[in-house]
Formats: structure tokens, C-alpha cells, sequence
């Protein structure tokens, strides 16, 4: 009903966030500009190159949609861990529900804050990343994400963290449409650990820009909640100095739509970049993974490790880029996708891509989709496994190479017991 | 104890029949071994005893005492006390051979209605059995066969085997590709397993692994069925002579 009023679509994404409370004058005038770049790209499509696997209709919608809100019995994901915990309720920063924003080696405050104030690294990082990543590719709902986005976390790892920051994301409210975005720097030798957990919103976009400097070391683990119809854009724009570590895995099982784009620019040298993620569908179900690693320095490694559950007509989309530049030399890129499909009715479409425009580099990749192994399902059940039982354990098989990714053992191990919950819920 | 009558099996995708009325019976406490050419249906008579996919039974019965295995689920038929050391035992990466173990000696226990072992019982049992077979901690911790060598995929069956500690063993072909030392080892882990009750069939092509375990009875298969039955002797015989004579005795 609502896009009748609107001109283009464009304008209609723009229109249906409030406008976040004013900032200083930098901080507006790179919201203004996000606000143009967003007007000029206009909203994704499907004729988009990188939305033909998926229809951001639902992304566009100005209306947004009900969600029930899943109220679950378990113990939250990360939970066992010591944290920096802050949490956001549909999509709000809420301090009653956080603990202070102060910790061993960082700073850290809410995006409010850091953009009402002059904060000289932020301004070169706060919609400066997302800038960079709209180049080849538009990503218009980062954009809009930059213009419009009031909540968040701005952090300043300074030395070693001592525990992560764990941003935990509830839901109150069954038609909230949160646009949240972060702003990290990692400085040099500094490691900061990042955990992210819950469905968040009715419909979720997020944008966290990492400014890793040489020798920092960033981690990542996110869990997306469990909210069967919720619909989720998330961005990952990280640019990597020399001798930089950056990880970032994503678990997600459920969500009528998700969408995570990780754009990674690699320009210092001797640096190792991992993104990883295990998905897990049943149903209505779209989960599409949008990768873009770009090297340009030499002797750098990266890889990027996806696997994908999916039954009941659930479908998986991986799009992965690896871009090697002229001169990133001794470049080592890995990348695999993999679907394990439960049934017949469900599909994945994937769309490796290598770009080398250097000599010397090694860059392998894979993609296969497949069902269950019989052959090894009969060899469990054999041994008196029940079918479901050594499905299961197939599957959880099959999404270890991803979980390997994860550096922490008690969080992998986490992460496993989920996996295992779900197809145990979902079994047969 | 354990009994195959009148079996007969096709290939589901073709119109193949491959165990034509094949007949066994093997009392408690047994020994029983089966040679034959290759191709005469020896590891298509274990997979359908074990119930694997991709046969269709036309007719017959396999009994473990007294109870139809081919009405069971392979997990069932494991849980009756079956138990079917693979000629090609499976590699499954992801999946560690502990947990593998562990899961599949309490979903066993748990489908008779015992108690399941917790981690600290299984460990004690496991190393002590992975001992005697010359299987170390790193082989229990790596994933079910991925990496192992012939001989080490052998010793895991047998392991599991112990583990699980069946009433029927049937053991396809669990020499080939061993050396001698390995071989003795396999032995001697089945020897170490009867107990007058525990029967087995042992498909085999050689005498050497029969001069370690010691058969009741010695069977020849030949196109879907059995078509000789003897003594230890028999084997000997297959050892000196080949099959040829015994296909021609019937022919
Ligand atoms: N899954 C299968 N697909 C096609 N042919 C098969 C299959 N399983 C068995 N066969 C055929 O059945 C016959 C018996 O094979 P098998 O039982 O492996 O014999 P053995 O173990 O005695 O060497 C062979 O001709 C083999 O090619
Ligand atoms: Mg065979």
C-alpha cells in the first residue's frame, strides 16, 4: 500500500527509517552522502547481477512484515563465555541490558555518541569502508544503512581484549525494521573478539566496517537467532593491513530471508582472512552468502568455507569473488561452497568467481551439492545407529570443515551443539 | 542360531539376480567360512543379511535366532546382534571414530533397553580393547577411516566388533590386502572374541587366515548359492587346487 506514495522504491526504503538523532557535522555530511549514493545506485533488483539468485522484493517492501517472535527455553548461544555483553532490543541500544561500555584494551561507546562527538579514527572508517565495497558492485542497503542507521557500537581495540564484546540482539516488537551499524578499529597488535547473537529485528540490516591496522588481529562469530520468518541484510566491509588476522564465521538455521555480504580488501601484505559460515533450512528458508575478497598485497592467504543444510524446499545461494590484483604476488585463495540437500526440493545456486590479474598465486575452488552419502549412512546404521541419529551425524559432519574455521574451541564447540539441536528438531 | 534359507536377491536398479536360493545355517558358538570366486555373491549375501539399499529380496529368510532380520532396519539388525565387518570399510571425514563408537555402542544398549556408558566407562573399555589391537589414541581420535591404512581400516573393524560384542559376526573378506602380521592381529582379536555362543561366518579367499581361525565347517559359493559344504579340509583343497574341479563336481 505504502510504495504508491513514493516516486521510486528508492525513495520508499529511504523514507520508512526514522531519521537517527543528529550528529556532528562530519558525521552528517557521510550520512548525506550515503543518502545520495544510495538515491543514485537506486534499490536492488532483480536484474542486479548479484540479486538474481535472490529477490530482495521483501528487502524493498516498505512495509514490514510480522514476525513471530521466537521465545526459546535454551541458554543463549556464547553465553558460557566471560563478555563485554550489549544488547539491543529491536534493534535499540539498551543499557539496562548491557553491561558498561568500558573493558581492558578498548574504548568503546554507542554509535550516538561516537558520531555526536569528533572522534578523528571513526570518521575515517564510519561509512568509508561501506563507501569502498560499493565498488564494482552496488550494495544499495549499505548505503542506506550509512544514511540512515542510529544504533550501534563503535570500538577501538588498543591492545589485547580481554574479553569479547558480545552484541546480543532481542525482540520485542513483531514489526520492527532495525538498521544497525558498527565501526571497529583494530589498531596494531590489538585483538578484539566479536560475538554477535539473536534474530534482532522483523527485518534486520546491518553494517559493521572493520579497519584492521598491520599486526591486528580480528575474530568474529555470529549466530542469527532462530526466528522462523525474519529477514536479515547484514554487511561485513573489513580492510586488512599487513600481517593482519581477520575471522569471521556466521552460523544461521531458519529466516525466511538472509542475506550476509562480506566485502574484504586485503592491502597490506602477509595477511590471512577466513569467512566461514554453516547454514542450516527447513521450508521457507533463503540463505544467501555474497563474498567479495580482494587482494592487493602479496603473499596474503584467504579463505572462504560455506556449507549449507537444506531441506523442504530451502534454498542456499553462495556468490564468492576472489580478486587478485596486479602484484599481489604468493597470493593463496581457497574457497569451497557445498550444499548437502536433505530432499529433491530444495536447491542451491552457486556462483564462484576467480579474478587474477597476478602471476604467481595459487587459488583453488570448489562448489558441489549433494545428498546424504548412503553408503556411509549404512555403515553407521550398521553399527546400530538409528537412521535419523546418523543423518544427523552426517550432517554435522559435513559442516565441520566450516566450524574448523572457528579458532576458539569452547565457542566451535558451541556452535556444534546448536547445529545438533537443530537437525534434531528438524529431523526426518 | 543364525540362518539363511532359500535367499534369493536382485539388484534394484536391474533386473540382475544375484543370490539364487542360498542356504546357511550356523549353530551357536560356530565357526563357518565361505569361499568362492569372486562375483559369486559372497559380500551380496552380508549386505543383505545386513540390510544395505540397492537389493531387492525375492525370496527367503535370514534368522537370527528365530527373529527375521530382512523385517529389521540395519540399526535393528545390528541391535539383534548382527554384525558385518566390511570388506570396504567406509571413510567418513567429520565424524570422530570415538564419538562414532561411543554413539553407536549406546544407541545398541539404548534399543535393548540397558543402561548407556557414560564417557568415563567407554574410555576405560575402548583403550583396553583398542590395545590388544594395536590401535592408538590417535586412530580413535581421527575421523571413522579417513587416512587409515587397509591393514588399519581392518584392525577398526574388529575393533567396533569387539566394541559391540554381537552374537553373529560375519567377517567379509577382513584379510585381504593384510601382511602377515596384520592378519595375526585380526586373528587373534576374533579368537579373543569366542566364547562358545558368538558364532561367525568368515568370507575369505585364503587357507592362511583359517589356520588362525579355526572353521567348523568351510562352504563354497558359486553363482548365488552354496554349492559345497566340508570341512576344514575343504579349504585346503580351494588352496591347492583352485575352484575349478568344484564348479566342474557340480556342473
Ligand atoms: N551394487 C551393485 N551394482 C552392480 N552390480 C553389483 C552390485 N552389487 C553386486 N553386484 C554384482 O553382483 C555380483 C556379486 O558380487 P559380490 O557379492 O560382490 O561378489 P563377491 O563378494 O563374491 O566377490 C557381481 O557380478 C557384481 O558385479
Ligand atoms: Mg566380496
Amino acid at each position: 500500500m505504502g510504495e504508491a506514495k513514493f516516486d521510486n522504491p528508492t525513495e520508499a526504503l529511504l523514507a520508512r527509517h526514522n531519521a537517527p538523532r543528529k550528529g556532528s557535522d562530519w558525521a552528517e555530511r557521510t550520512r548525506h552522502a550515503a543518502r545520495e549514493r544510495t538515491l543514485g545506485m537506486g534499490a536492488a533488483g532483480r536484474r542486479d547481477e548479484y540479486w538474481r539468485y535472490t529477490n530482495p522484493t521483501s528487502l524493498n517492501a516498505f512495509e514490514t512484515p510480522d514476525v513471530e517472535i521466537l521465545q526459546l527455553e535454551e541458554v543463549p548461544v556464547f553465553d558460557g563465555v566471560e563478555k563485554l555483553l550489549i544488547t539491543f532490543v529491536d534493534g535499540v541500544y539498551s543499557p539496562e541490558l548491557s553491561d558498561d561500555l568500558s573493558g581492558e584494551g578498548l574504548e568503546i561507546s554507542t554509535l550516538e555518541d561516537a558520531l555526536s562527538a569528533d572522534i578523528h579514527w571513526a570518521s575515517d572508517v564510519f561509512g568509508v569502508l561501506e563507501t569502498n565495497g560499493q565498488s564494482p558492485v552496488n550494495r544499495p542497503f549499505a548505503a542506506l544503512n550509512t544514511a540512515l542507521a542510529g544504533q550501534g557500537v563503535v570500538i577501538r581495540a588498543t591492545g589485547k581484549v580481554s574479553k569479547p564484546v558480545a552484541l546480543r540482539y532481542c525482540r520485542e516488537n513483531t514489526t520492527s525494521d532495525a538498521l544497525i551499524h558498527h565501526v571497529i578499529r583494530v589498531e596494531s597488535g590489538a585483538d578484539l573478539s566479536i560475538l554477535e547473537n539473536g534474530a534482532g529485528a522483523s527485518r534486520l540490516n546491518t553494517v559493521m566496517e572493520v579497519d584492521v591496522a598491520d599486526g591486528g588481529s580480528f575474530h568474529h562469530l555470529r549466530a542469527q537467532g532462530r526466528d522462523h520468518t525474519r529477514l536479515a541484510m547484514t554487511h561485513i566491509f573489513a580492510r586488512l593491513g599487513a600481517e593482519s588476522h581477520f575471522k569471521s564465521f556466521t552460523l544461521t538455521v531458519n529466516g525466511r530471508l538472509t542475506r550476509n555480504d562480506v566485502v574484504i580488501d586485503i592491502v597490506g601484505g602477509n595477511t590471512k582472512a577466513s569467512v566461514a559460515g554453516a547454514c542450516l533450512g527447513d521450508g521457507d528458508f533463503l540463505h544467501d552468502d555474497t563474498i567479495f575478497i580482494t587482494h592487493d598485497a602479496v603473499n596474503c592467504e584467504s579463505r572462504q568455507v560455506f556449507k549449507k543444510v537444506l531441506k523442504n524446499g530451502a534454498t542456499g545461494v553462495f556468490q564468492g569473488k576472489i580478486l587478485v590484483k596486479t602484484g599481489a604476488q604468493k597470493t593463496d585463495g581457497y574457497q569451497i561452497s557445498q550444499a548437502l540437500l536433505l530432499d529433491d526440493d530444495s536447491n542451491f545456486l552457486a556462483k564462484p568467481e576467480l579474478e587474477i590479474y597476478a602471476d604467481d598465486v595459487a587459488c583453488s575452488h570448489g562448489s558441489t551439492c549433494g545428498a546424504v552419502d548412503e553408503n556411509s549412512l549404512f555403515y553407521l546404521m550398521s553399527r546400530g545407529i538409528p537412521r535419523a541419529e546418523a543423518q544427523n551425524m552426517m550432517i554435522v559432519a559435513f559442516l565441520d570443515e566450516a566450524i574448523q574455521e572457528i579458532e576458539n574451541e569452547a565457542l566451535a564447540e558451541d556452535i556444534r551443539a546448536r547445529l545438533l539441536g537443530w537437525a534434531e528438531r528438524h529431523k526426518g | 542360531m543364525f540362518e539363511i534359507k532359500n535367499l534369493k536377491a536382485s539388484l534394484a536398479d536391474e533386473d540382475k539376480q544375484i543370490l539364487k536360493g542360498m542356504n546357511l545355517s550356523i549353530g551357536a558358538g560356530e565357526v563357518h567360512a565361505i569361499m568362492g570366486p569372486n562375483g559369486s555373491g559372497k559380500s551380496t549375501m552380508s549386505y543383505v543379511a545386513a540390510g544395505k539399499g540397492g537389493y531387492v529380496v525375492d525370496e527367503g529368510e535370514v534368522l537370527l535366532n528365530g527373529a527375521n532380520l530382512l523385517d529389521m532396519e540395519p540399526d535393528e539388525r545390528a541391535a539383534a546382534g548382527l554384525f558385518l565387518a566390511f570388506q570396504y570399510p567406509v571413510e567418513i571425514p567429520g565424524v570422530g571414530n570415538m564419538t562414532f563408537l561411543r554413539t553407536a555402542v549406546n544407541a545398541q544398549r539404548k534399543m535393548r533397553g540397558e543402561e548407556e556408558l557414560n564417557a568415563a566407562q567407554f574410555l576405560k573399555i575402548v583403550r583396553e580393547k583398542a590395545k590388544s589391537l594395536k590401535i592408538d589414541a590417535d586412530m580413535l581420535r581421527r575421523p571413522v577411516n579417513v587416512g587409515f591404512s587397509g591393514g588399519e581400516k581392518k584392525r577398526n573393524e574388529i575393533l567396533q566388533m569387539a566394541m559391540l560384542e554381537p552374537k553373529m559376526c560375519i567377517l567379509d573378506e577382513t584379510d585381504s590386502g593384510l601382511d602377515v602380521d596384520a592378519m595375526k592381529l585380526v586373528a587373534e582379536g576374533v579368537n579373543a572374541l569366542r566364547d562358545g555362543e558368538r558364532s561367525f561366518l568368515v568370507i575369505t579367499h585364503y587357507q592362511r587366515l583359517l589356520d588362525h581361525i579355526k572353521p567348523d565347517f568351510v562352504h563354497i559359493m558359486a553363482d548365488g548359492k552354496i554349492i559345497k559344504t566340508g570341512g576344514p579340509e575343504l579349504a585346503l583343497e580351494v588352496e591347492n587346487n583352485g575352484y575349478a574341479d568344484l564348479l566342474n563336481e557340480v556342473a
